[in-house]
């Protein structure tokens, strides 16, 4: 078998596993996400911006935006004592209930959404509770709300989970010796050693919350200008053969969402340089 | 970007016993506690739990005739068909990718991590709409198609086309960093001793990198069977041809059939749940190994 006579390896099989690899890529990937910025390139600037910018559309970008934004905050403080908890004190059942928080991974997004419309609609197990209070979740903000925290859940204690682990007691234990309360040596020298996990965290659950549909789309409602995600919008859009209108939306998600990426993966390098691990 | 989830191996917590300098006190110890497991009952403990009391709410006789229902096992047949062809591709690229960047020099390698990293990036939607851009009626190859009675879009081949967009990352990512990690002297040691390049990928590399390869199968397994928005975009939702067991609880809830929405999906959460214990399983192992 001939070995290459490159500088690469002494290992053969880089042109095949390489070439694979990026055909791969090229082909499931890189092409068709082309095309729906080649179709958008197509469009007049008048038409992509009554695409994208129309009253409903807006609406959907702010619930959007809006109800991610809150569901990673959200996350990112019960993340933090979720992760706290799971890596500082001992209970029964601990591992279980550890290796539960990944069930919002493994769930599938549909039986998700079903089950949270049935436990917050009106009749349902918390609904019921919550409707002789005023209070209506499912159908309404809240309940999109509520669904894009459950999605956005394993994100942050998973960001956080790691760092935490690896904090040494030593730096606790000088600050206690220089005479600091538990509290100050938290919010003073832990909170500021997680910050950049918590971020991560933040953006990885609110870059996933953006693009959901499967869990928020049964327990929104769908009313245009008011519960109408953007990804039903596109589906919606798609459905009346309105296909450059569903690109010119999705091209903005896109563009926010490598955005979103960019951050992460600066926040990454970020945290690796001065908060190695 | 998702490579800072730590639902990779190498990175598990571990008992710790911490001195009396980082001990909260107990009052803190307790309300912590509860706050956390309060909020973890509410998001993620009783969702599951109502999947479960729904799916039986008409009794088991209910439960049963659903499952063995016509379109029912039609759409369990779709959704193990398309993983079947989805994850073995995805693990050969997986395994490509990791052999390519964890093996060889070359520059470009961070942008080629980024690129596999896409998926996590774009909704599941703009999943689906890609390609009903190229293959739909009047995309890219829509006439070439229609000429040739070939369908991708609103049959099972665009299904498979989504499903594997949203899940080949999985498996990629969790053998590049093993396979880094790992090294590359064993294979050099395997082919100083005689080896062919497959003789030592397969009997050198292939049993080290095992378990990461089971995780990301495991993983790569349930989002491909669990993945709704994608599919729903690309599939047309034609009863007993190209729905899967997603998209079937779907039809089931909005024909508000809900305990036969809810046994079907019962039958996705019993998956998740054995995809959790599998994780567990492969995860402890990893920490009594090291």
């Amino acid at each position: 078998m001939k070995r290459p006579r490159n500088s690469r390896s002494i290992l053969p099989g880089f042109k095949l596993s390489l070439g694979f690899t990026l055909g791969y890529l090229g082909l499931i990937v890189l092409v068709p996400l082309f095309a729906a910025f080649l179709k958008t390139a197509g469009m007049s600037w008048h038409d992509f911006v009554v695409a994208v910018a129309s009253p409903r559309v807006l609406a959907a970008y702010r619930l959007s935006f809006g109800a991610s934004v809150a569901a990673a905050f959200v996350n990112m403080v019960f993340g933090l004592i979720v992760a706290w908890v799971l890596v500082r004190y001992s209970f029964p059942g601990k591992r279980i209930i550890d290796a539960l928080v990944d069930l919002p991974f493994a769930l599938p997004t549909a039986v998700a959404g079903i089950a949270l419309t049935s436990l917050y609609a009106p009749h349902g197990w918390i609904g019921r509770w919550l409707t002789p209070l005023g209070f209506q979740v499912a159908f309404t903000w809240t309940g999109v709300f509520v669904a894009l925290t459950f999605i956005g859940l394993p994100f942050v204690v998973r960001t956080v989970q790691p760092v935490l682990q690896e904090l040494e007691p030593e730096i606790e234990e000088a600050a206690s010796t220089l005479g600091a309360r538990r509290w100050q040596t938290v919010t003073r020298i832990l909170l500021p050693e997680l910050m950049p996990s918590l971020l991560t965290g933040f953006a990885l659950a609110f870059a996933r919350a953006l693009g959901e549909y499967g869990s928020v789309v049964f327990i929104s409602g769908n009313m245009p200008m008011k519960t109408e995600i953007v990804p039903l919008l596109i589906i919606t859009k798609l459905e009346q053969y309105d296909y450059s209108g569903a690109t010119a939306i999705a091209v903005v998600m896109l563009v926010s969402s490598f955005l979103l990426l960019l951050l992460i993966n600066l926040l990454q390098k970020y945290s690796r340089r001065f908060h190695p691990v | 970007m998702a490579s800072a989830i730590a639902t990779t191996l190498s990175s598990r917590p571990s008992r710790v016993v911490l001195p009396r300098a980082t001990r909260d006190s107990a009052w803190t110890r307790w309300l912590l506690t509860g706050i956390a497991l309060a909020f973890l009952a509410f998001f993620l403990v009783l969702p599951l739990l109502v999947v479960f009391v729904q799916a039986l709410e008409k009794g088991v006789g209910f439960y049963l005739a659903t499952i063995r229902e016509p379109e029912t096992l039609a759409a369990i047949r779709l959704t193990l068909l398309t993983v079947a062809i989805v994850v073995p591709i995805n693990v050969l690229f997986g395994v490509a990718a990791a052999w390519s960047i964890a093996k060889f020099r070359f520059s470009g390698k961070s942008l080629l991590t980024t690129l596999i990293d896409l998926p996590f990036a774009v909704s599941p939607v703009i999943a689906g709409l890609i390609y009903v851009l190229v293959f739909g009626a009047q995309g890219w190859f829509g006439n070439w198609l229609i000429d040739h009675h070939l369908q991708v879009i609103f049959a099972v081949p665009g299904i498979v086309l989504a499903t594997t967009f949203v899940t080949f990352p999985f498996v990629a990512r969790e053998l590049i960093p093993l396979m880094q990690a790992q090294g590359s002297d064993e294979e050099f040691s395997a082919l100083t001793l005689g080896a062919n390049g497959w003789q030592t990928f397969w009997r050198v590399t292939l049993p080290n990198i095992r378990w990461g390869l089971f995780y990301g199968v495991i993983l790569c397994n349930a989002r491909a069977m669990g993945e709704f928005g994608a599919v729903s975009v690309v599939s047309g939702h034609i009863r007993g041809e190209t729905n899967t067991m997603p998209l079937h609880v779907e039809i089931l809830y909005n024909e508000y059939n809900i305990a036969g929405a809810f046994a079907v999906a019962s039958l996705l959460a019993l998956l998740a749940l054995v995809t959790l214990v599998l994780k567990s399983i492969v995860e402890w192992r990893q920490i009594r190994a090291s």
